[in-house]
């Protein structure tokens, strides 16, 4: 359970976050939506101790973030970001072998090997793991990432947007695999996803966020609806429903 | 984690080469005249050793901090501040103080003023400015601007005899090295070492940039901080042995980057020692027997160091 109490980010005069307090629901899958400029890349900033919060408390699992060692909340809490450029040459499976890191310091048992080759499979790069880094499309390095943020094999998954680079075929992979984490593994995931269709088809809970506050969260049956998403992004839309899943049109 | 055959043989070799060199070194030219020999040429072949893993040690480490291959760490200014101080102390004293002639002292308070003012500089960045490296050597490199102007100043002021003898310092030479001074240099570089090997997986995560590091669990502001000032000693006491080398640590990392073509600290930092052990001897058999002492070996470490360093910055170019 990750639960935020009054917590406000600003730089210099602009407040970027304000007193957010809200809970995130363990086990699900919670996306967060909102306009540019609305915060929501901060919030999951803050949550991962990327950057620090002003003030308010974030309790993980019950512990304030700043009580947390970091090495032992990198085994809570994993994060990945959007732009990743490395300066060194690093083959795909040495790149998701760091995830392995806050358990073992560098040095592989026989456990994390068999979570790397998973983590490997389910991003589907498991033939081309000897390839370097630098050689691979956007999307295959995203993936890569992906696979390192999984053999980290942390309870609670942060993404700032993982769908970026990635073409339909990938995204829905992608999304399926999260899905999956929610599902069958018990993982709590939090993800800034800008394809409002994408977070109203996978999510379980939707946070929206407007002008750094917490505008509406609950839910996705009850956030999909024409007033809401028009009040949030400040544009007119239309809400299908389609075999029980909702669609929002907004061109 | 992946194959490191070829990287275990190129370090294997560099390890030979650095070793013939050392043979070589110590016994050409001897005849047989050992216990002199092996005092003399023990204490420079020690000297050189620790000025080489000095120098690529911490030119690795700087390398890795600012995620950046073309700078060396004396941009944070500390040879200037050497300088400065050796000059200052000249200025105010004289050559004839005990101050000065006493080696101990001299080579105790440069290290000490090279890492005072880089823990200062240091301590007020990482408490203010946390994560903004580049703040940190825009202002180490500015603050050593001015500490070479002013020791430029000093040094027109100056008494033109002492300025010869200050001139002589500010050479780096290794044919007058003290040799109770590489005692006291190994009580503080070995465990800076020790520290580094202990934490050097935790250097191959900061290759993955701030980000995914901390998401990883290193701490990178306060672990920056620690390899800073492990960077800083490394460099005050190869300085104060020896006086500045600029461009030897720079040749051995890059180099060591080429050769063995891995992303692993402890594997780069062996390679790079011995192969810069190995150039470094190889400069000084040349000094000693091909051009009889006629040059200083810091100008030949120079030369090559400065040229290797244009030719990486022709070729980034290229790729820019």
């Amino acid at each position: 359970m990750i639960d935020l109490n009054q917590v406000s980010k600003s730089y210099k005069e602009k407040i970027v976050v304000d007193t957010v307090t809200i809970p995130i629901e363990k086990g699900k899958l919670t996306a967060c939506i909102g306009p540019n400029g609305a915060g929501k890349t901060t919030l999951l900033e803050m949550i991962s101790r990327l950057v620090p919060k002003d003030t308010g408390e974030i309790y993980i699992d019950g512990g304030e973030i700043k009580s947390w060692k970091p090495g032992e909340l990198a085994k809570k809490l994993s994060v990945l970001k959007q732009s990743n450029k490395f300066s060194m040459r690093l083959t795909i499976k040495e790149l998701v072998s760091f995830g392995r890191f806050p358990y073992t310091k560098g040095r592989l048992n026989a456990h994390c090997h068999e979570l790397i080759e998973q983590s490997l499979r389910q991003v589907g790069l498991l033939e081309i793991a000897d390839q370097y880094i630098d050689t691979l499309s956007g999307g295959q390095l995203q993936r890569a990432m992906i696979a390192m943020v999984l053999a980290q094999d942390t309870d609670y998954i942060l993404l700032d947007e993982p769908l970026n680079n990635l073409d339909m075929k990938y995204s829905v992979q992608l999304m399926d695999i999260i899905r999956t984490f929610v599902d069958d593994f018990g993982k709590t995931v939090i993800t800034v996803i800008h394809d409002i269709n994408f977070a109203a088809a996978y999510a379980d809970n939707l946070i929206a966020m407007k002008e750094g506050k917490v505008f509406a969260a609950g839910p996705v049956e009850q956030m999909i609806t024409q007033q809401n998403i028009k009040n949030i992004f400040d544009i007119d839309v239309e809400v299908i429903d389609r075999k029980g899943k909702k669609f929002v049109m907004y061109y | 984690m992946t194959d490191n055959k070829h990287v275990y043989r190129n370090i294997f070799i560099a390890a030979i080469l650095a070793m013939i060199m050392a043979s070589i070194y110590m016994t050409i030219g001897s005849r047989g005249n050992w216990s002199y020999i092996l005092s003399l040429r023990g204490k420079k072949l020690a000297a050189l050793t620790i000025v080489s893993i000095c120098s690529t040690t911490a030119t690795i480490l700087f390398h890795t901090i600012t995620q950046n291959r073309i700078l060396t760490p004396s941009i944070i200014g500390m040879d200037a501040i050497y300088i400065f101080f050796q000059t200052i102390s000249l200025f105010l004293f004289g050559h004839n103080h005990w101050f000065l002639q006493n080696t101990y002292t001299n080579f105790f308070l440069s290290t000490v003023s090279m890492t005072c003012f880089s823990l200062l500089l240091y301590w007020f960045f990482f408490k203010n400015f946390p994560g903004r490296i580049y703040l940190l050597l825009m202002t180490g490199l500015i603050l050593g601007t001015f500490f070479r102007s002013a020791t430029s100043f000093l040094q027109v002021l100056i008494d033109p005899n002492e300025f010869l003898i200050l001139q002589n310092r500010l050479f780096a030479s290794f044919n007058n090295v003290d040799s109770s001074l590489i005692n006291v240099s190994m009580i503080v570089v070995l465990p800076v070492l020790m520290y580094i090997f202990y934490k050097n997986k935790a250097m191959d995560v900061l290759h993955l940039g701030r980000t995914n590091a901390i998401g990883l669990g290193v701490n990178v502001d306060r672990f920056n901080l620690i390899l800073f000032i492990s960077i800083s000693l490394l460099v005050s006491i190869s300085t104060a042995l020896v006086g500045p080398v600029m461009f030897l640590g720079f040749l051995g990392a890059n180099v060591s980057y080429k050769l063995f073509k891995t992303y692993q600290h402890w594997l780069l930092i062996i390679g790079g020692c011995l192969f810069t052990i190995s150039f470094v001897l190889f400069g000084q058999i040349l000094i000693e027997h091909v051009f009889k002492f006629q040059t200083a070996l810091s100008i030949i470490l120079e030369f090559v160091g400065g040229s290797y360093f244009l030719y990486i910055l022709l070729k980034e170019k290229e790729v820019a």
